[in-house]
């Protein structure tokens, strides 16, 4: 048994009596029922899913490291420059559509961006599930490399932070990477209202 | 008191909606003049309870919600619960659904065809809810608790609240875990805290003014999956019934006295 194994059996030890994610996949396998394109194949969980729910996502330091490696190789990064446009991005920011079993498939998806975080100082209706992104280009920079974060943050949030409530938007197949290089210019475009 | 509070939210939903304001308001105020838009449902709610209905042409007004048959006082504070006729937990509109299918003889696909209804045509469940939950101002809410039924569907609602599932990974807890959090405006409740279910439950079946519907918590739990990205949970399954239980247990002690209103 890997040392990986080993830790994963270790955390997967259920509380006596209470339903194990397994019991808990199980109902929902019974209970749920495919609409639209929200199809059961979303009531499987994977593994970051499964270790985030056994350990309250608390998940132990070596089993974070090695399962956020493994989200990082979902990132395919583009060709040439990450920075889009920022104007575009804004609306992609705005928009909660995407994926749900109202959704049109095929209709673009936006990033939900605004209900958990606050960006553009115009924009009063914003959440706070996420940190404020005010500014962000402004003290952290554009450089290739925060470039290159900003990126894979949207494209898969749990790369960086396994147990993250922000969602894998480019990993899910919410955004595509036009969207996430928009994305990118309304954090980092100085000319972003962002960053003015 | 009632009447003040709804005035007040009335107004902010009015001033939301700027669109067509002078229409709602004129609604609006004509419903205040009526009172609380969620008796409106009350009052079609008992019309529809003494209804014949279904083959076998009888009203609901034999049903047990488990205080005995037609007994309504308190039923709604003391769900959901188990019921040996059923051998299962249910909440309110699963226990209503219940006794659609054995007293009136209907089938379950032609009851549950419309659970969730709109605002110009409320499905049945809706006013139904609004009528008998009404039944319970006053009363302690005091969901079932001691059949081992009950414990293992409170553990179960447990466990799918802190659940992470979808495509976008999501449990209730990613929204409805940590104090002071909202999704744009909206403030989210912790929902796993008694000081937040207590507010919360007490109020539910409410009337939505931003949808002039009155909205059930079997239809709070399907919109709650919905931004979830999951598919849909079955109305009146295990799953609904479990979520409704936990956060029902973890209210109790409160004095229910909904329907109320949400923005
Ligand atoms: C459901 C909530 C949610 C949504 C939707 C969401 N985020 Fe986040 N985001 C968070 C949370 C919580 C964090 C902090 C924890 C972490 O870093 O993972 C975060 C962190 C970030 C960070 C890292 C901040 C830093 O200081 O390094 C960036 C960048 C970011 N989000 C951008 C976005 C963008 C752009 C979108 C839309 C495409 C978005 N987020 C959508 C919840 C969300
Ligand atoms: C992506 C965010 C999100 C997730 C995940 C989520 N909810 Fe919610 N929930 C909301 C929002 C936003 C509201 C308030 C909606 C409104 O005001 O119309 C809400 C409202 C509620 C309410 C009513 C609160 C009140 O004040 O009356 C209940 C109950 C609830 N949710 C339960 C749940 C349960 C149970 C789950 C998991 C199955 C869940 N939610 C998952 C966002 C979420």
């Amino acid at each position: 048994m890997s040392r990986l194994a080993l830790l994963l059996a270790l955390v997967t030890l259920p509380a006596l009596g209470d339903p194990t994610p397994q019991d808990v996949q199980k109902v929902m396998q019974r209970d749920f029922h495919g609409r639209g394109q929200a199809g059961m194949d979303r009531v499987v969980q994977d593994g970051v899913q499964r270790l985030c729910t056994e350990s309250h996502d608390r998940p132990p330091a070596e089993l974070a490291k090695a399962l956020q490696a493994d989200q990082m190789k979902t990132i395919a990064y583009p060709q040439g420059s990450l920075l889009g446009d920022w104007q575009r991005g804004e609306a992609i920011a705005q928009s909660g559509r995407g994926l749900t079993w109202n959704d049109k498939p095929g209709d673009a998806a936006g990033g939900s961006c605004y209900n958990c975080h606050e960006l553009s100082p115009q924009e009063l209706s914003h959440g706070t599930l996420g940190p404020s992104l005010r500014g962000f280009g402004r003290t952290r920079g554009a450089s290739p490399e925060v470039q290159h974060y900003v990126y894979g943050k949207i494209y898969n949030a749990k790369a960086y932070n396994l147990c993250s409530q922000m969602p894998r938007l480019g990993a899910s197949g919410t955004l595509t990477p036009e969207q996430i290089k928009d994305l990118v210019a309304l954090l980092l475009d100085p000319a972003s209202p962002v960053n003015r | 008191m009632r009447l003040a509070a709804f005035a007040a939210l009335a107004a902010c939903a009015a001033l939301a909606q700027a669109q067509d304001s002078a229409r709602e308001i004129q609604r609006y105020r004509q419903m205040i003049a009526e009172g609380s838009p969620a008796e409106l449902f009350e009052v079609e709610g008992e019309a529809l309870w003494k209804k014949p209905e279904g083959p076998k042409k009888v009203s609901l007004e034999r049903c047990d919600l488990g205080e005995g048959p037609g007994v309504l006082k308190g039923a709604y504070a003391h769900l959901p619960r188990y019921f040996k006729d059923a051998d299962s937990v249910m909440d309110l509109e699963t226990r209503l659904l219940h006794c659609m299918t054995t007293l009136q003889g209907r089938s379950r696909e032609e009851a549950t065809r419309r659970v969730f209804g709109s605002a110009d045509r409320p499905s049945e469940f809706e006013s139904l809810s609004a009528y008998i939950a009404a039944q319970s101002r006053g009363v302690r809410i005091a969901p079932g608790m001691s059949h081992p039924k009950e414990k293992a569907s409170y553990e179960l609602g447990r466990a799918l609240y802190f659940h992470r599932v979808g495509a976008w990974d999501f449990s209730c807890a990613s929204c409805h875990g940590d104090e002071g959090k909202r999704i744009r405006m909206q403030e989210l409740p912790v929902l796993y805290k008694p000081e937040a279910a207590r507010p919360v439950i007490a109020t539910w079946p409410a009337y939505r003014v931003s949808t002039s519907q009155l909205v059930t918590l079997q239809w709070r739990m399907n919109d709650c999956y919905r931004q979830m990205r999951t598919p849909e949970p079955t109305f009146a399954s295990e799953t609904t019934v479990a979520l409704i239980h936990f956060l029902t247990a973890t209210a109790r002690g409160e004095t229910y006295h909904g329907p109320g209103n949400k923005r």
